[in-house]
């Protein structure tokens, strides 16, 4: 069997052709950038508008017009019109729009939070670089991580005797699970390397944790951050409950033994929309601060 | 005998996993004198990189002992400087930063803030790579990688550096490159080299002596070879020289013909 010889052909000088801008080329570009940009915020932004039309078209289809049960998209807005439209309302006591209710959930968040990072992240390096502790705490996380917020309420209540501290307690036992363990996760993945680039140097234990456990732990400890404020926001109802006075969760409690269910239906768009936000916030930061932080 | 400047003497390793014992290395004597360049070569697995992890205080041994200028080696120091097969600089911090963190360790107490800066820079000056020094690892190639780890090893002035499987994840042409570069800081400064290696050529170039590794388990010195080439060394110029030529084909022969993995 024979191949034919391959024949190269005698190669020409290949001259680039020069491609002269034309003179509106800049202009072009910036309007094809404005056009791709639109596009962009467009394909973002139109699908979930189709899908909650969509949902609302359905639910109003379903609800009809009866007063019974759940009140149509049309109900909500006739009998919340108020709620609605102006969340800076504030007729004295709980009488307050949306925005003071969900700011004051926030601020109790944002305590229990703090303190569920702080321990969380303390927590999650000892487990994470301690055998013994990872043996002797990793399988009652396990076992208390999933103990839901609600079933903490009356433990912490017989605890502290006082609402707004177990409120707080709520908040902070819910969220921290997550933090701790992906903290600890973290810091077991770090790699050998580094490890042996602290002992070459004779890095002591603080500078250790702070030159190379912080940094090389940062992508997990900001997903574990993540998860966290997202739990701590969903705690916030069961926490309010007991609490009473102002805050979103005790709220849609006050709500629901008004039977006015068309207000805790903009009362779960905010809840749902803030903790939305407060997810992307987290991420934003952990973005910003973990950068570079991922293994090359 | 004179003291040699590091001294391996009668050092075997043993790893216990559970009930599980493995013997890496035994019985390894070596003499390295101050500003040699020794090269150790071996099939993988034969615990060439645990003898530097020893050397580096980095892994204990079981018999025996490294004494490095009249010291024990006991556990990891600045003075016996790695620099690792993966580079291993910190990817959060820029190039200059990962030299810094270097020499603000070691010379936090003898120098002042402005000469640590100087010193920074000259260790990236050496290695060519002031123009990225602000860059992030991630930023840069593999090749200015290693020149950085480089850097960050020069800079804590080791008595000993240690290489493992330096130019190893290089592309042939970067590691000519480092090689070469590795040449000129060694004729500059003149420090006492221990490589690992896997490469015949980059041995048989860089090296006073080539230590010639049986294959593991039990691993020992098998063979130890001086190449009695004059330095400055040139890639081109030496690759004709007899000697050169004798050096490679006497590893080779004990990698290949006597210890074939």
């Amino acid at each position: 069997m024979t191949f034919p010889k391959p024949s190269f052909s005698p190669a020409e000088p290949v001259v680039s052709p020069v491609i002269a801008p034309p003179a509106g080329e800049t202009r072009t570009s910036g309007l094809a950038e404005v056009k791709r940009r639109a596009g962009a915020v467009a394909a973002a932004v139109i699908p979930p508008l189709l899908t909650l039309l969509a949902i609302l078209g359905v639910w109003q289809v379903v609800t009809g017009d009866s007063y019974a049960g759940l009140p149509s998209p049309a109900h909500v807005w006739t009998d919340s019109k108020t709620l609605i439209l102006d969340p800076f309302f504030d007729n004295g006591g709980v009488d307050k729009g949306l925005f003071w209710h969900v700011l004051t959930s926030l601020k109790r968040v944002g305590i229990g939070f703090s303190i569920s990072a702080v321990c969380g992240v303390m927590l999650g390096v000892l487990i994470g670089s301690n055998r013994w502790a990872h043996r002797g705490l990793d399988p009652i996380f396990q076992v208390l991580r999933t103990v839901p917020p609600l079933a903490w309420l009356p433990i912490s209540l017989a605890a502290f005797r006082e609402a707004q501290p177990s409120a707080l307690f709520v908040i902070f036992i819910t969220s921290i699970w997550p933090i701790i363990i992906n903290t600890a996760v973290g810091v077991r993945n770090i790699p050998a390397d580094y490890v042996n680039v602290a002992k070459v140097l004779r890095l002591s234990p603080v500078e250790y944790f702070f030159q190379i456990l912080l940094p090389a732990t940062a992508p997990y400890i900001f997903t574990g951050l993540r998860i966290g404020i997202g739990m701590s926001w969903l705690a916030i109802v069961a926490s309010e409950m007991l609490l009473g006075g102002v805050g979103v969760g005790f709220f849609i409690w006050d709500q629901y033994n008004a039977s006015r269910i068309s207000d805790i239906i903009v009362a779960l768009a905010w809840v749902g929309l803030t903790g939305f936000f407060l997810d992307r916030l987290v991420a934003l930061l952990g973005h910003v601060i973990a950068r570079g932080g991922a293994a090359s | 005998m004179a003291k040699a400047y590091l001294s391996i003497e009668g050092v075997g390793v043993t790893f216990t996993k559970g009930a599980a014992r493995s013997e890496v290395l035994t019985g390894i004597d070596l003499r390295v004198d101050k500003g040699e360049f020794v090269s150790i070569i071996g099939h993988s697995g034969c615990g060439k990189s645990t003898l530097l992890n020893v050397v580096a205080g980095l892994a204990p041994v079981t018999t025996g002992a490294v004494i490095l200028d009249k010291q024990e080696v006991n556990a990891p120091g600045p003075d016996r400087a790695v620099v690792f097969q993966n580079h291993s600089l910190l990817p959060w911090l820029s190039v200059r930063e990962n030299v810094s963190l270097a020499v603000n360790k070691v010379f936090g107490a003898s120098k002042s803030a402005a000469e640590r800066r100087d010193w920074t820079l000259h260790n990236l000056d050496l290695v060519k790579m002031t123009h990225a020094m602000d860059k992030r690892p991630a930023e840069i190639s593999g090749g200015m990688k290693q020149r950085v780890g480089i850097a960050r090893a020069l800079a804590m002035e080791p008595k000993v550096l240690l290489l493992d499987e330096p130019f190893g994840a290089l592309d042939a042409l970067t590691r000519a490159h480092l090689q070469d570069s590795v040449m000129e800081i060694h004729a500059t400064l003149n420090n006492t080299v221990l490589m690992v290696t896997h490469d015949v050529d980059e041995a048989a170039l860089l090296s006073d002596r080539i230590v010639m590794m049986t294959n593991g388990p039990r691993a020992s010195i098998g063979q130890v070879l001086d190449v009695s080439l004059d330095r400055p060394r040139d890639r081109l110029a030496v690759a004709q020289d007899p000697t050169y030529i004798h050096a490679r084909a006497a590893v080779i022969e004990f990698l290949y013909a006597r210890r074939a993995a």
